[in-house]
């Protein structure tokens, strides 16, 4: 289960090397992301996730909100 | 791996930057005026109507002593009995919008809705300005995306 974090710790993980995977729909993403953020929509992230995430950092998901 | 649960709209509300198509484009706040003349519940109408018609306004957002909006006043209300309370007066829970709306859609939602103003607050109610319909308008007006770009 990934630790849920808050904006604060986002920006704290962000400068350490964190990577951000924003996990909405493309159209979401070409719209606004969090910056160096990358897309990986929810339905691709199993088939996606290795190929394009650095195995030694950090990821950071996020969506719109909580709901 | 971490769940950065509140998300996007959590980032955009506070402020911060971002990158996208979007960021080429005002939002609500951008186009919110700031200067709207705000009052609070113990206040009475003839009092408010004076101060709000000499600052060239129609229109005034009630707000507690933290800023947070609680009502607003069109000039409908506003021309009502001199002696009222506030409370008694104004429209209470206005719809409020989050400044970072993309103008072009703040201007389609209240010519919908036929909103002559709206409430910008900040994610924790606080009031960052008015948006004047004819302001949202002007603005999406030249803003508009190429075809083949909107939703």
């Amino acid at each position: 289960m990934p630790s849920e974090i808050d904006r604060e710790e986002v920006q704290r993980l962000v400068a350490g090397g964190a990577q951000l995977v924003e996990v909405l729909p493309a159209s979401e993403y070409r719209e606004d992301h969090l910056p160096g953020a990358i897309n990986i929509p929810l339905a691709q992230i199993d088939a996606r996730a290795k190929e394009i995430l650095h195995p030694g950092r950090s990821v950071i998901v996020y969506c719109a909100d909580s709901a | 791996m971490y769940d950065y649960v509140h998300g996007k709209l959590d980032w955009l509300a506070a402020g911060l930057p971002t990158e996208g198509t979007n960021t080429e484009l005002p939002r609500a706040a951008d186009v919110a005026r700031g200067d709207v003349p705000t009052c609070a519940l113990g206040d009475r109408l003839g009092e408010v109507w004076e101060r709000v018609r000499s600052a060239g306004w129609n229109a005034c957002v009630v707000v507690n002593e933290h800023s947070v909006v609680l009502g607003l006043l069109r000039e409908k209300e506003l021309e009502g009995d001199a002696d009222l309370l506030i409370e008694r007066a104004m429209r209470p829970g206005p719809s409020t919008f989050r400044t970072y709306v993309p103008i072009a859609e703040m201007a389609e939602y209240m010519t919908k809705h036929d909103l002559v103003n709206s409430p910008i607050t900040t994610a924790d109610g606080k009031l960052v300005g008015l948006l004047l319909r004819q302001d949202a308008q002007r603005s999406a007006s030249g803003t508009q995306r190429p075809k083949g770009n909107e939703r």
